[in-house]
């Protein structure tokens, strides 16, 4: 196998995401039989060819660096899941010990 | 004829001479959501109260109106439509049937929706989708399934199929959709209705939850063409909030709407009845003849609509789309690349389900993600990290794009010699409900014909073609250069015209 089940672990800590041990098997199977499918794209001759990036389909767009009207806090924070009026509160970031 | 078996261009007569009222017309679609949607499970959110209010005002202003003047100031008053749930709507339930955005209400509305508004259409409720957009059947959606009203047993397509049945099933008029891969073409084909993904940049995403934004577009399922193309009058256009969008109204001169310098997409249908369409050319790529999987109905459904059109003036020639054999590969790993990168803010931390008793943060963003995610997306976040990740990014992510490159390049040639491309929608027509949701890579091959128009930004429409022996639809697919929605709404409208009749609606 291509992508161990460590490896899955590895790339949903990466995703900020947990995977249940007994998911874990199963979910690197399937990834490994969508990058077996994948696979194909090696043998198609990219040589010199460029990225389809954004400029492919438009150009970038700019604007004056000026203040425009938004929605503001109440609507802002309307969803938010813990608020402390006009802060989103969240669980500590910086470990006590750490200061 | 009853209320819902009306098309938007009949029913703008109707409620512009006072025949029928808005009212009526939006009764009529929530009494059958609540008579059938049972079974079909079209709907994530219905919104009677705003519904029936919209439509109140709608009555007032079609009083106050000229008569017969078919309200050219607001082209979809009183008309009721649906908008599939990955559409930010202000103030109702927007989830993306996701569990993680199970409570979200948006603050804004998309461009999209604003516009529908402005336009004085009613908006009778959310549709059900694939999660986040992911998926070709709809069984990926975090809180129910959706029934193909044609066969209840089947699946509708996804991941608009909500809409798709919505539409299909007499619920309401017209529905939004959006196409990354397929998503409006595949289920408007699997439910007999009309989709269309417009060109990329000719419809403003803003509002739209981006799934992955170089492949995204918003666009129109309806049960004709020429209802398609009002809505699109009313959708597409340069937004400055997405800066994808395209500034200019690119198209030929003559459709060009002098009055208003806005494009008007219903001369499609008034050039075909002036010119019919002598003169097209239309090109079937040859890598799709006899392609594995293509089941034998609808190839030959597909050969008698060539036909059709080959009786309208349309000229056949065979073309090379030489990397087709590439296309869903690289659509999946660019797909699950920009997925990941755009569903990185769904963290617990501004909105959206936030798990509990968390120890830090990181235990915070984990615990939200893992249970608010369903598993197709987790599976895809997980193969856009790999392929984005440090060490892989060129050898997967890299080599995706310079394959779309190539393929983009193959729509080019391909154009300078025909002015659309014709193929089936689909390999088949609609599969069973659970008969593919093991097997993801199956599921990902159904989009075969479709997923390239994404990749290269090129404008698509659905057409139904023909029931399969089973009783489901099946499509024509009929694409353009970018920017060419004439083209491919002429052809489409062209067709439908001309085609042997179709059974209309299911019954239920």
């Amino acid at each position: 196998m291509r992508i161990s089940s460590k490896d899955v672990e590895h790339l949903a800590l990466l995703a900020r995401m947990n995977v249940d041990e007994s998911e874990l098997d199963r979910l690197a199977v399937q990834v490994n039989d969508i990058l077996d499918y994948i696979d194909v794209l090696k043998e198609a001759d990219v040589e010199g060819v460029s990225l389809a990036s954004g400029a492919a389909l438009g150009v970038n767009v700019f604007r004056q660096d000026e203040v425009k009207p938004s929605p503001g806090p109440a609507a802002t924070l309307a969803n938010a899941p813990e608020r402390s009026d006009d802060f989103y509160l969240v669980p500590r970031i910086v470990d006590r010990n750490q200061q | 004829m009853d209320l819902h078996e009306l098309t938007i261009d009949r029913a703008k007569d109707l409620l512009s001479s006072g025949q029928i009222s808005s009212t009526e017309l939006t009764r009529c679609m929530l009494d059958r959501i609540e008579a059938h949607d049972g079974k079909v499970g079209a709907f994530i959110t219905v919104d009677t109260d705003g519904a029936l209010a919209a439509a109140a005002a709608a009555d007032k202003r079609l009083a106050r109106n000229a008569r017969n003047a078919r309200n050219e100031d607001a082209p979809l008053l009183g008309i009721p439509i649906s908008l599939k749930d990955l559409v930010c709507t202000r103030g109702l339930r927007t989830t993306c049937a996701s569990k993680i955005l199970e409570d979200f209400v948006p603050a804004y509305d998309a461009t999209a929706v604003d516009l529908l508004r402005k336009a004085g259409a009613v908006i009778v409720g959310k549709t059900n989708m694939d999660e986040f957009g992911m998926g070709s059947s709809t069984e990926n959606s975090g809180f129910h399934i959706t029934r193909n009203p044609w066969n209840l047993d089947c699946v509708p397509g996804g991941s608009s199929g909500g809409s798709a049945a919505a539409v299909a099933g007499g619920m309401c008029m017209a529905s939004l959709g959006t196409d990354t891969g397929g998503s409006i073409r595949q289920p408007a084909s699997h439910c007999g209705v009309v989709g269309l993904k417009p060109s990329y940049g000719r419809v403003s995403r803003f509002g739209l939850v981006a799934y992955a934004s170089s492949l995204d577009q918003i666009g129109p399922i309806t049960r004709t063409v020429k209802d398609a193309a009002l809505v699109m009058n009313v959708i597409a256009g340069h937004d400055p909030k997405d800066s994808t969008s395209a500034a200019i109204p690119h198209t030929t001169d003559t459709a060009i709407d002098p009055s208003t310098s806005r494009l008007d997409f219903t001369r499609a249908c008034s050039e075909f009845h002036d010119r019919g369409l002598a003169g097209m050319t239309a090109g079937i790529p040859r890598e799709y003849i006899g392609m594995k999987g293509l089941d034998p109905e609808v190839e030959h459904s597909f050969k008698e609509a060539c036909k059709v059109l080959e009786g309208l003036g349309v000229k056949f020639r065979e073309i090379s789309l030489a990397h087709t054999d590439y296309a869903v590969a690289a659509y999946y790993v660019l797909a699950s690349s920009e997925a990941s990168a755009n569903l990185a803010r769904f963290d617990g931390v501004r909105y959206g389900f936030r798990a509990e008793d968390c120890e830090d943060l990181l235990d915070m963003y984990q615990e939200s993600r893992s249970r608010g995610f369903g598993s197709e997306v987790k599976r895809r976040i997980i193969m856009g990290t790999y392929a984005l990740s440090s060490g892989y990014y060129d050898e997967y992510y890299g080599r995706a794009s310079r394959v779309r490159t190539l393929i983009m390049a193959d729509f080019a040639r391909a154009f300078e010699q025909c002015d659309i491309v014709v193929s089936p929608v689909t390999p088949t027509p609609a599969f069973e409900i659970g008969e593919k949701v093991a097997d993801p890579v199956t599921m990902c091959l159904a989009d075969i014909f479709t997923l390239s128009a994404n990749m290269a930004g090129t404008p698509g429409l659905s057409i139904p073609s023909a029931l399969s022996s089973k009783g489901l639809p099946m499509g024509l697919q009929i694409l353009g250069r970018r920017f060419d929605e004439m083209s491919v709404l002429k052809a489409g409208y062209g067709f439908e015209q001309s085609r042997l009749e179709l059974p209309g609606m299911p019954k239920f």
